[in-house]
């Protein structure tokens, strides 16, 4: 193992956590809600009367971001290397195990961490170590 | 208005994801390939995430009502079952074969990527199929009339 400097970004990296952290600051604070991704967008497929507009408005901030962003600031070109036979069953396990676990790395990791429940670094643990593995067994043991 | 404020944390949500790099699947993936050349980045924004957020749920601890009224919807499972270790794992899975979780995936949706667009409506199907198969043991459990 060795770290990879030179794609180390820390100050971006703290800044944009930073504005991740008062987005679920504000979500928290003004709505009462907790800022997990999966459940928002997974709450409107089961919708619920009076439960819909704030989840809709979330996604679409989401969604909406990079095109405030870019008005802004230069936007990053995401760099996609999955095949679409990978990008649907990577999507399948994402939705059915984030729907299962009942959260994702913003659910869990962020808020679940800083309310500092066992249950959240436990879910948090067990995604982090099966991500480590997978990318383990794709990059250093499937390509030879 | 709480409409209009939900609006606003996404978009600020969606601004975190892209600056930190977050958005991009090559840097998820490169900070999961911890035994290869691995890049710290992915941690630094859980910290700083953590350390702002955690500050806003310690000030909120009290609170039965939000700042603007609506009632504080706080989870409340405490328990460490099956169902959250299994399912996180399978999570874990699909994030290590892409480098997408659901937040970045619609900000990059947002930015026209074609295989975004994949993902998401495999996402999608993936949630659908989860309240499918909770709607069906649901009804497998009630008493045979």
């Amino acid at each position: 193992m060795s770290t990879d400097w030179n794609n180390f970004t820390p100050w971006s990296a703290l800044a944009g956590g930073a504005l991740i952290g008062l987005a679920a600051a504000l979500l928290l604070l003004l709505n009462g809600r907790i800022a997990g991704i999966s459940g928002v967008l997974g709450g409107l497929l089961k919708p619920v009367s009076g439960d819909i507009s704030w989840r809709v408005a979330f996604v679409l901030g989401l969604v909406g971001a990079p095109l405030v962003y870019g008005l802004f600031a230069g936007l990053p070109v995401p760099e996609i290397n999955a095949g679409n036979t990978a990008l649907i069953a990577a999507g399948l396990l994402v939705g059915v195990g984030t729907r299962y676990g009942s959260g994702c790395t913003s659910g869990h990791g962020v808020c679940g961490l800083s309310r500092l429940s066992p249950r959240s670094l436990v879910a948090t643990a067990c995604f982090m170590g099966a991500g480590f593995a997978t990318v383990f067994v794709i990059r250093h043991f499937l390509t030879f | 208005m709480l409409a209009f404020t939900s609006l606003l944390a996404g978009l600020v949500f969606g601004f975190g994801l892209i600056l930190s790099g977050m958005a991009n699947p090559a840097n998820v993936l490169g900070f999961l390939d911890l035994f290869g050349r691995w890049d710290p980045s992915l941690g630094l924004v859980m910290g700083g995430s953590v350390a702002v957020a955690g500050t806003a749920f310690f000030l909120a601890r009290r609170r039965t009502v939000s700042l603007l009224g609506a009632v504080m919807k706080l989870p409340t499972a405490r328990h460490i079952d099956r169902r959250l270790v299994i399912g996180s794992v399978l999570f874990g899975v699909g994030w290590g074969i892409a480098g997408f979780c659901p937040g970045p995936a619609l900000v990059a949706l947002g930015m026209g990527q074609g295989k975004a667009v994949v993902f998401v409506l495999a996402m999608l199907a993936g949630m659908g199929l989860f309240e499918l198969l909770e709607l069906q043991k649901h009804s497998s459990a009630q008493p045979a009339r």
